[in-house]
């Protein structure tokens, strides 16, 4: 028995691909010119890490900053580009779900070096 | 995948294919964040050398770094065109992204003969075994990521994409954006922080 089956024999709503789209994609996926903007950004951000390396600022300094302007850039990517920020929250529990096992990963190996992650 | 407009019934109305991906993807942080986590492990652990500070060329990694980046933008750009219906200039952006990809596989090739070059190996020290794992695969899926964009790209000269198939390139870009954070953290990680 498929699950349509199911769900029409107990009497419950099917939803089709097409009519979910609706909610899936939310519609309001950004333009050409918000792209442009955010690669223009990722560009900058990018510039501003090589040249932080380069300026001599201490050790944990310099690893808070290139960790903070990375996060940036991983939220843009995954906010605009893979429209986490449009679409369906179900996208958005997956792949945070992986993230946080990969968070555990990493967990781990913190208490492993006993903090002396960098 | 020619079911786009085939009025699928599914338990979330949401399209399958772009869930499985999504899917996909949550497993694939938890892969590239096991190596990420064991080469943070064991770096600095290193026996004998050649050493990462001997190594890196940072002028040459930030050029591979934002040519992965732009690459992002492309493929995005080639999703936007698609979806106004405009398959010549989805085209295009799409064979910019796979060339911006093969360019980047060519860095990383150069790199590693560059490296191999000065002594490291995968089994030279643990800096080698975890480096070459960790950029390897991130490498093979860049590879694996330009043919899939080869083929959406043979495969719509055919005609065989159009406005009402957008999903496939959202599929493939998906795919795309992905490797791309996972190099921003690398690069990060394991190019710009240097153990003190």
């Amino acid at each position: 028995m498929t699950l349509a089956e199911y769900r029409r024999k107990r009497g419950e709503p099917i939803i089709t691909e097409e009519e979910g789209a609706d909610d899936a994609h939310a519609e309001h996926h950004p333009g050409v010119t918000e792209y442009t903007q955010i690669g223009l950004i990722l560009f900058i951000i990018t510039a501003i890490e090589v040249g932080i390396y380069y300026v001599g600022l201490g050790h944990n300094l310099l690893v808070a900053a290139l960790i903070g302007l990375s996060a940036i850039k991983f939220s843009l990517v995954v906010l605009w580009f893979m429209h986490l920020r449009f679409d369906n929250r179900l996208f958005s529990t997956l792949f945070l779900m992986g993230l946080a096992t990969a968070a555990s990963v990493f967990t781990v190996v913190l208490v492993a070096l006993h903090g002396q992650l960098v | 995948m020619a079911v786009g407009s085939a009025h699928l019934e599914t338990s979330t109305g949401i399209d399958n294919r772009k869930l499985a991906m999504w899917l996909f993807l949550g497993s694939e942080c938890l892969f590239f964040g096991s190596l990420i986590a064991a080469y943070l492990l064991y770096r600095g652990h290193s026996l004998t050398g050649p050493y990462p500070e001997d190594l890196v060329d940072i002028p040459f990694t930030s050029v591979s770094a934002f040519i992965l980046l732009m690459s992002s933008v492309s493929m995005v750009l080639a999703l936007a065109s698609i979806q106004k219906g405009n398959v010549r200039n989805m085209q295009i952006w799409l064979a910019t992204t796979a060339i911006l990809g093969a360019m980047f596989i060519a860095g990383q090739a150069y790199e590693f003969t560059e490296f191999h070059h000065e002594g490291l190996s995968l089994s030279a020290n643990l800096y080698g075994t975890t480096f070459f794992v960790l950029t390897g695969f991130h490498g093979a899926h860049v590879t694996i990521g330009v043919l899939i964009l080869l083929s959406l790209l043979t495969y719509s000269f055919r005609g065989g994409i159009q406005k009402q198939d957008s999903l496939k390139i959202e599929l493939a870009g998906l795919y795309w954006h992905f490797v791309d954070i996972v190099w921003i953290i690398i690069f990060t990680l394991v190019y710009l922080i240097q153990p003190q």
